[in-house]
C-alpha cells in the first residue's frame, strides 16, 4: 500500500480532486465567487487525463452541458454559488426528472441577489429542497473540512451514480477557501461506485424500466446502439412523453421512493459529547467548526452539551433526531441564515423540547463564543 | 420510398404526431430524415436534441439517440453531449421563440464556439405550443394573442445573427420548397462546424388564422411566391426584391472547430507523458 | 510552542501575504503540526489593505478564522492603522521601519524592523519582503522551524530563485537575532 500523501490544500482544490478520484471527467460551468477555483482546477486537470472541461456561456446552460456530459457516458459535475444555484434549478429538475446522475457543487455566499459575494453564508440550504418546482428528490452533503470535503465529493458521485439523480455538495465559503492539512487516500482506499448499464445489445431495453430487486433502471449512454429517448415530460418505461395519470403518479412516486426507501443508506452523521447531554448543538458545514469549539468549551464548563453533525444535509437526518431530543431538553441550531435548517428540527420533534435558533447574516461566520453564550443562557 | 424511409428512421408506434392539420413541421422533421438517410449515417452515430415547442416534439417521433431538453437549452445540453463524445454527430431541432429568444444566449455562443452541432429551426414565426404568442421572428405589424393591437418589435434574422456570431454553415430553405430543403440540411450536417439550417415552415392554427392567411395551401403558396433563390436575389436592386424573402445558402466556410481544437490540448499532454 | 497560535499576516496587496500565509501554514505541516490558513473578507477587505491568517497548532483545529491574533505583521501604515486593534492584549506586532507607531497599547511587544529596505536594497528585490517576514516571525515566535520553514519557502518559491529566497529568509531571522 503506498503512503497517503500529506498537504495544505484549499477546500474548493479538494472538492475537484475527491470528483476526479470519484472519476469525474466532465466538467461545465461559469465562473462565480467564490467557486470559482473549482472551475479553474478542473481546467488545468481535466485535459491531462483526457476528460473534458468547458466554461459555457451562462449558469443555466453549464447545467445542461453538465447533463449533457452525463447522458453521453460521463461522470459530470458543476459548481457554482447563489445566484447560480437559482439559475440552474430549472435544468436541476430536469436531471431529478429524467434520472441523470451528476455532482452540483454550491459553494454557498451571502444573498440573497448579489449579496456579499466573498462572505460565507448557508443560506442555500431550503433552496437545495425546494429550489426547483415540483416534488423531486434531493440528496444534498455538506462538508465542515478540506478532508471532509474530498471524502464528501466521491460520495455525492457514488449516490448520483448509484440513485441516478443530481446530488449537492453543499459547501460554504468557510470552508471552500480555506487552507488546511489533508491526507489524501490512497486509490485502494477509496470506494468509487459506477451506474449500472444495460447489458450490451439488449434488444428489450426500455431505458426507464425497473426490473424485479433493481433500485433504478440501468442507464445507457448515447451513442452505444440503444436508440432511447430522454425527456423532462413525464414519460413511461420507455421514455416516451406520457399525459396518463396513472403513468404520471407510477414515474413520480418511484423518483420519490427510490430516495426515501433509502434513507438509511444516505443519511451521515456524527456526534460527540452525547451520552447525558440535556442540550445538543445540531450543526453542519464551516458553522460546525465553531460549534464544537464551543460545546468542547462548555463541557470544559461543566455544562451538559452534546454535538450532532449534519453530514447529509438532506434527507434530513430524521429518526436520529427525534431520538435524540428524547433524551435532550434542549436543541440549538447555528446556521449562517435566519433559521432554515432549525425549520426540520422543530418539525420532527417533540412539544416539550425546547428549540433556538442561532442566525447570522452578516457575512462574518458565527464564533464559537457566540454559541457558547447561547448555550449558556439556556443552562 | 417514402415509407421506407419511416419503418427505418421513425418510431412508427410514436406517430400520428401531435401537430395540427397544415402544420409545415412534418415537412422540415422528414427532410432532416432523408438528409440522414441520404448520408447513409448509422443511427447509432446521430444524436438529436431539442428544446421546448412544437418544433421539439419532432425527436421523440424519430428512431435515434433522442434527448428533449427544457425551454432554449437544446444547444447547451447538445454542447454537452458532443464535446462528451465527439464521435456523436449531434442535430438540434428548434423553433423561432426557442432558439432565438429564451434560447438566444445558447445559440450566439455555441455558433461562436464552432461547435459541430447542426441546428435546423423550424421557424413558423409564432410561439404555437403556447397558443399563437408573437416571437422573435414574427414581421412587425402582424398580429399574434399578446400582440392584439399589431406587433411593434422588429423580427431577427436568425441566419444574419448566427453568421455573425461565427456559424461556418448557415442557409434557409422552406417546407414548400421540400426538396431543397433536403440537400441544404445535407451539407449543414457535412460540416464540420457549427451549422444552421433556417427552415421556414407554415402555422395555420396560431400565425395564420390571427394574420388572416387563409389556408395552409395559401400559406404555402405565399412560400412559393415570396421565396427567391439568394443567387437570384442578388441581381435584384432592392425595389425589385421587394418583399421577399432570400433563401439558399449564406455561408459555408472552414474554420477551426471546438472539439478538435479541444482534442489538439489533450493530445499535447498525451505526446509528453 | 504554545498550543495554539493564531497570525495575521498584512500589508498591501501585491506584496505576497496570502503566499507568505501559505508557506507558514505548510512549514508548520512540515513539523508534523496542524494549520489553517484563511482569509476572513468582510467591509475592512476593501481598500489598500490586503491580509492573510494562518492559525498553527499541536491539537485539531476546530474555528478556523482568526479573531484576536497572537502576533500581527503589518508591512504597511495603511495595514497597521487597520488591523492593530486586532491584536491581543500582550501580543507581538512585527511592522515595517516605515510605519508611525506611535501611541501603541503598551501591552504589546513591538518589533520595527526595516523589512520593506532589506528586501530592496539588501536583497534587491522587492518582492523577497513576504519572505523576510516569514524568517522574522520564525526568529520570534518558534511557530515553525527553521528546517521546515526553508524547505516550505523552496517549495513554493519560482525556480531559480532559490538562492535569493534563502538569503531573504536569512535577512529576517537577523533582522530580529541582532
Amino acid at each position: 500500500m503506498k503512503n497517503r500523501e500529506v498537504k495544505l490544500m484549499q477546500g474548493n482544490e479538494a472538492c475537484v480532486e475527491g470528483a476526479l478520484a470519484a472519476g469525474m471527467t466532465f466538467y461545465a460551468g461559469y465562473p462565480i465567487t467564490p467557486s470559482t477555483e473549482i472551475a479553474e482546477h478542473c481546467a488545468q486537470k481535466l485535459p491531462l487525463i483526457g476528460g473534458k472541461f468547458i466554461q459555457m456561456e451562462d449558469e443555466i446552460a453549464g447545467m445542461a452541458a453538465t447533463i449533457g456530459g452525463s447522458l453521453a457516458g460521463l461522470k459530470s459535475m458543476t459548481a457554482t454559488s447563489g445566484p447560480g444555484f437559482s439559475l440552474k434549478q430549472e435544468n436541476i429538475g430536469y436531471a431529478a426528472l429524467a434520472e441523470v446522475p451528476c455532482v452540483i457543487v454550491d459553494v454557498q455566499r451571502a444573498g440573497p441577489s448579489t449579496g456579499l459575494p466573498t462572505a460565507p453564508s448557508q443560506g442555500d440550504i431550503m433552496q437545495a429542497k425546494w429550489g426547483t418546482h415540483g416534488d423531486h428528490p434531493v440528496i444534498a452533503l455538506a462538508p465542515t473540512s478540506v478532508k471532509e470535503t474530498y471524502d464528501l465529493t466521491i460520495k455525492c458521485f457514488n449516490l448520483a451514480e448509484k440513485y441516478r439523480t443530481p446530488v449537492f455538495l453543499m459547501l460554504d465559503e468557510i470552508v471552500g477557501h480555506m487552507r488546511e492539512k489533508i491526507e489524501i487516500p490512497t486509490p485502494d482506499e477509496i470506494e468509487v461506485f459506477d451506474r449500472v448499464r444495460p447489458e450490451a445489445g439488449d434488444e428489450n431495453y426500455q431505458a426507464y424500466k425497473v426490473e424485479e430487486g433493481q433500485l433504478v433502471p440501468p442507464m445507457a449512454a448515447f451513442g452505444e446502439g440503444f436508440h432511447f429517448h430522454v425527456t423532462g415530460l413525464m414519460h413511461d418505461d420507455f421514455g416516451f412523453p406520457s399525459n396518463d395519470s396513472e403513468i404520471a403518479d407510477k414515474l413520480l412516486r418511484r423518483i420519490m421512493n427510490k430516495i426515501s426507501n433509502n434513507v438509511d443508506d444516505i443519511v451521515m452523521y456524527e456526534e460527540e459529547f452525547m451520552e447525558d447531554a440535556e442540550m445538543v448543538v445540531l450543526a453542519y458545514g464551516g458553522t460546525y467548526r465553531s460549534a464544537r469549539s464551543a460545546v468542547k468549551q462548555a463541557r470544559e464548563q461543566g455544562l451538559k452539551v452534546g454535538l450532532f453533525k449534519a453530514i447529509t444535509i438532506w434527507p434530513f437526518p430524521e429518526k436520529r433526531v427525534r431520538e435524540l431530543t428524547s433524551k435532550a431538553k434542549s436543541i440549538l441550531v447555528p446556521e449562517l441564515n435566519l433559521g432554515q435548517y432549525v425549520l426540520e428540527v422543530e418539525r420532527v420533534v417533540s412539544d416539550d423540547t425546547q428549540v433556538i435558533s442561532l442566525g447570522k447574516i452578516n457575512g462574518e461566520a458565527i464564533t464559537p463564543n457566540e454559541i457558547l453564550a447561547k448555550i449558556r443562557e439556556v443552562l | 420510398m417514402s415509407s421506407e424511409l419511416i419503418k427505418n428512421k421513425f418510431r412508427t408506434d410514436r406517430l400520428p404526431h401531435i401537430w395540427c392539420p397544415g402544420c409545415g413541421h412534418g415537412i422540415a422533421m422528414k427532410a432532416l430524415a432523408q438528409a440522414i438517410d441520404n448520408l447513409g449515417w448509422d443511427k447509432k452515430d446521430v444524436c438529436i436534441i431539442s428544446g421546448i415547442g412544437c418544433s421539439s416534439r419532432a425527436p421523440g417521433y424519430m428512431d435515434f439517440n433522442t434527448l428533449h431538453t427544457t425551454h432554449g437549452r437544446a444547444l447547451a445540453f447538445a454542447t454537452g453531449v458532443k464535446l462528451a463524445n465527439p464521435d456523436l454527430k449531434v442535430v438540434v431541432v428548434t423553433g423561432d421563440g426557442d432558439c432565438s429568444a429564451i434560447g438566444g444566449n445558447h445559440l450566439i455562443h455555441t455558433a461562436r464556439r464552432n461547435m459541430d452541432i447542426t441546428t435546423i429551426v423550424f421557424n413558423n414565426n409564432i410561439y404555437g405550443m403556447t397558443g399563437g404568442q408573437y416571437s422573435p421572428t414574427t414581421p412587425t405589424n402582424d398580429f399574434g394573442t399578446t400582440a392584439p393591437f399589431g406587433n411593434i418589435d422588429k423580427p431577427f434574422d436568425i441566419c444574419k445573427l448566427v453568421e455573425a456570431a461565427g456559424a461556418t454553415y448557415v442557409a434557409r430553405g422552406t417546407v414548400y420548397h421540400a426538396n431543397p430543403l433536403i440537400k441544404l440540411i445535407e451539407k449543414a450536417l457535412l460540416n464540420k462546424g457549427f451549422s444552421l439550417v433556417d427552415a421556414i415552415s407554415i402555422c395555420p392554427t396560431y400565425y395564420g388564422r390571427k394574420n388572416k392567411k387563409g389556408t395552409p395551401v395559401n400559406m404555402m403558396n405565399f412560400l412559393k411566391d415570396k421565396a427567391i433563390d439568394v443567387k437570384a436575389a442578388a441581381k435584384l436592386t432592392p425595389e425589385e426584391l421587394g418583399d421577399k424573402f432570400i433563401m439558399g445558402e449564406f455561408k459555408n466556410t472552414q474554420e477551426p472547430e471546438y472539439t478538435e481544437e479541444y482534442q489538439k490540448i489533450v493530445d499535447r499532454f498525451k505526446k509528453e507523458r | 510552542m504554545n498550543k495554539q497560535h493564531e497570525i495575521r499576516l498584512s500589508g498591501s496587496g501585491g506584496q505576497g501575504l496570502i503566499l507568505g500565509g501559505i508557506i507558514l501554514a505548510e512549514a508548520a505541516l512540515i513539523d508534523g503540526n496542524n494549520a489553517i490558513q484563511s482569509q476572513s473578507y468582510g467591509p475592512e477587505a476593501r481598500g489598500g489593505a490586503s491580509k492573510a491568517e494562518v492559525i498553527i497548532s499541536t491539537e485539531e483545529i476546530d474555528y478556523p478564522k482568526v479573531d484576536k491574533a497572537d502576533l500581527l505583521l503589518a508591512l504597511t501604515e495603511v495595514a497597521y492603522v487597520k488591523y492593530i486593534k486586532s491584536l491581543k492584549e500582550g501580543g507581538i506586532l512585527i511592522v515595517d521601519e516605515n510605519v508611525n507607531v506611535e501611541g501603541i497599547n503598551p501591552s504589546y511587544r513591538v518589533v520595527q524592523i526595516p523589512i520593506i529596505n532589506t528586501a530592496t536594497e539588501k536583497i534587491g528585490k522587492s518582492m523577497v519582503a513576504n519572505i523576510i517576514a516569514l524568517g522574522a516571525i520564525q526568529e520570534l515566535s518558534n511557530v515553525v522551524t527553521k528546517e521546515a520553514l526553508e524547505k516550505a519557502v523552496l517549495k513554493r518559491v519560482p525556480r531559480g530563485t532559490e538562492e535569493l529566497n534563502k538569503a531573504a529568509l536569512q535577512a529576517g531571522y537577523e533582522l530580529v537575532s541582532k
